[in-house]
Formats: structure tokens, sequence, C-alpha cells
């Protein structure tokens, strides 16, 4: 499982990005997306945006769940009080997406017996996934606050602080 | 051509197209500072202790000093007014998501409707700066987008008077900063929050202050959508 972790400011753009493996059943924590996958990530993320706004008005809740699937890439979105949208997109097979010519490839849902055995480890759209990445959402938010609180933070503007980005990480080996 | 002189030194061709190496990368360097007990930011406990309040008085000595400042660099009333109320707006916009992190239970609720988000100011906001509810909550009876929080003694004006020729002026601009900032960061875009002051035939509370807070048109439009579901 690989996932590509970011925040999107109010104004749609992006303030912090973090790529990283799982470290649950013997993932080394390290992402294994193609280059090709760098910037469809960003193109996936971003059109997940829009799905974002259309529920973040129905629900109180500031975890919205997964709000998006592309191939076999899951997005999962928590949403602060300022609005500012965390978005987390994980990938069990990145090796195998294809991100071109998507309609005539064949479905990505794994048919040999070893791919499956990984989804049954990481399945995302399990339950134990959607307490996983509330977990770590909630980790996150927690260090996000402290980022704001800083008065020479001002709103919108990156992240840049290596502490921050060790926070990610960490809740990241935790809970993912 | 070798170098006469050294002819050890590298010969650059440039006939294939190739281009002079570049220096490799300098390492990053961290430019971060950490304090002498090695605590960030980062390593703070976010819940306050009830029993440390802040000072009334070193709160007063700030606000006087920014008062102060504002006043010398401003021509009117309306201008000191306006810059106290974007001094409190930041204060507001990183507020909301800080209350909303100390709220009990531990599943914090955005607010999404103007009431919740009304209540949310009234109550929680009002009760962490001042440690008490605001006196009321009243919604305008001729505008549809505008609502009235009152305050018969606000906190942050109770060492403040104001000169005469300056009786338009409420200090309070301040406050209102701070729930314009929370309510747009909350995703309700306000047409502005004014204070006003309503205490000179008031004989109870002459520091009566009234908050107007003016909701833009996509807010009550999207509130017209959500209400008919």
């Amino acid at each position: 499982m690989s996932y590509y972790f970011t925040i999107i400011g109010t104004k749609d753009n992006p303030l912090f990005e973090l790529e990283f493996g799982t470290s649950k059943v013997g993932g080394d924590g390290i992402a294994r997306f193609r280059d090709e996958a760098r910037y469809m990530n960003q193109f996936i993320v971003h059109a997940a945006l829009d799905i974002v706004e259309e529920v973040q008005w129905g629900t109180k809740e500031q975890y919205l769940r997964r709000v998006d699937t592309f191939q076999n890439n899951h997005v999962h979105c928590f949403l602060t009080g300022g609005n500012m949208k965390f978005m987390l997109l994980m990938n069990p097979d990145p090796s195998n997406t294809t991100y071109s010519a998507y309609q005539t490839s064949p479905p990505s849902r794994p048919s040999t017996g070893r791919q499956s055995t990984i989804l049954l480890a990481a399945n995302p759209t399990s339950q134990q996934t959607e307490d996983a990445v509330r977990q770590f959402m909630a980790e996150v938010y927690e260090a996000w606050i402290k980022c704001l609180m800083n008065p020479f933070y001002l709103i919108n503007q990156p992240v840049r602080s290596p502490i921050f980005r060790g926070r990610v990480s960490a809740a990241a080996k935790k809970y993912l | 051509m070798p170098d006469p002189d050294n002819p050890a030194a590298p010969i650059f061709d440039f006939k294939d197209g190739d281009s002079i190496p570049l220096p490799p990368p300098k390492p990053f360097q961290s430019t971060l500072r950490y304090p002498s007990n090695r605590k960030t930011i980062y390593d703070r406990n976010l819940n306050r202790t009830q029993t440390a309040p802040t000072s009334l008085p070193s709160f007063a000595y700030v606000f006087n000093a920014i008062i102060t400042y504002i006043h010398t660099k401003s021509g009117s009333v309306a201008e000191i007014e306006n810059r106290l109320n974007r001094a409190g707006y930041p204060i507001g916009i990183k507020l909301l998501d800080l209350l909303l992190y100390r709220q009990l239970p531990r599943s914090p609720q955005r607010p999404t409707r103007i009431l919740d988000l009304l209540q949310f100011i009234h109550g929680t906001l009002w009760r962490s700066l001042f440690n008490r509810p605001a006196d009321a909550l009243e919604q305008s009876t001729t505008k549809k987008n505008e609502y009235m929080i009152v305050d018969n003694e606000p906190v942050v004006n109770t060492y403040i008077s104001v000169p005469k020729d300056m009786s338009q002026l409420n200090c309070a601009a301040f406050v209102a900063g701070i729930i314009e900032g929370l309510c747009d960061a909350a995703g309700f875009a306000m047409e502005g929050v004014s204070a006003h002051s309503a205490g000179e035939t008031d004989e109870m509370w002459p520091g009566k202050t009234i908050f107007l807070l003016r909701f833009g048109e996509g807010t009550v439009e999207r509130e017209e959508a959500m209400k008919a579901g």
C-alpha cells in the first residue's frame, strides 16, 4: 500500500505534501509510486476536491471518510474547522495502475492469488482502514493546530517545518 | 586543446552539445532554531488548564498599546475601527480550530448552519474569551441576513473611556474582527461585523455593545437551500 498525503488550503492551494508507504505487515514505509503516478496523484486529489465541497455541508463531522476513487486509488478527506482539507490518497498496488487510456484497460481489480493476500491485509474499503485513517487524521489535526497557533504562520502559507513533517510521518508509521 | 601550463586540467569539449556540469546541490540545511529547553511548539499541550487565566491588567496594557498606535496612524473614527477589526481578524481564524479541538466530546462538530455558528460564537467563543456566554442573541426583524449579539459589559472596554469628539468609536471593534475572522474561516462569507454602542439610553448597562453580523449573499442562499433540503 502506498500513500500520498497533502494539505489543501482555502484557495485550493497545496500547503504540504508527503508520500509514504505502509509500515504494517512487513511494509518498509516507502511509497512505490511510479514516476507517472507522482503527478497523476496530484490530479486525482485535485479532482476529489469538488466532491469534498459537495459533501462538506451535509455533515457536521470533520472526517468525511472516503470521498472518491479513481482506478484503484482511494481518496479520504478530513476537513478542519477553517476549511483546510487533509487529503489522503491510497493505492494498494501502484505498479499495476494504468493511468493512460484507462477506459480500455482491464479493471484494476487484482486477480492473482499473491495480490489478493496484499489486499486482504490492507483493504482500502474495510472498516479497519477507515478507523486507521481517522486516527491518523486526528493526530495530524493536532499537529496542524499547533502549527496554526504559531503567530508567524499566516493562513494559506505552505508548511515547511521539518518537525511538522516528522509528526506526520510518525503518525503514518503508527496507524497506516 | 590541453593547457600547456597545466596538462592535468580537464578539457571541456562543447562540440557534442555537452554542457558544463553543474556543481552538486548543497545539502539542505535547516535554519530552524530550537529553544534552549529543546521543546518546540509541537511539544506543547493544546488544552489549557482552567487554573491559569490570562491577567486582565496585562491584556489591558497590550490592548491600550494597540489602540494608541492605531490612533496615531488613523485619521478618522471609521479608520480606527477598521484597523482594530483587522487586528482581530487573524485571531478569529486561528481560534476556530483551537476551540473545536478543545470542545468536548472528542469528536468535534463543524458548524454548518447559521444558527449553529451563532450559538458557537455566543457560547463557546465568548466563554473562552470572557469566561461567560454573551448576553443576548437576536435576529434583525427587517433584514434576514443580519444577526445581533449583545454584550452588556464588554471586557475589552473595561479601562477605556472614549473622548467626546470620538463618541462613535467603540473599541470592541477588535472583538467584532475576531467574530468576522471566525465566521469567514468556517466558510460563512461575511459582509462585515461591526460593534455599536447602545448604552446611552440604558440605565443599567451604560457600556452595552451590540455586535452586528451581516452575512454575505451566498451564505444566505446556501442556508435557504439547506433549509429546503
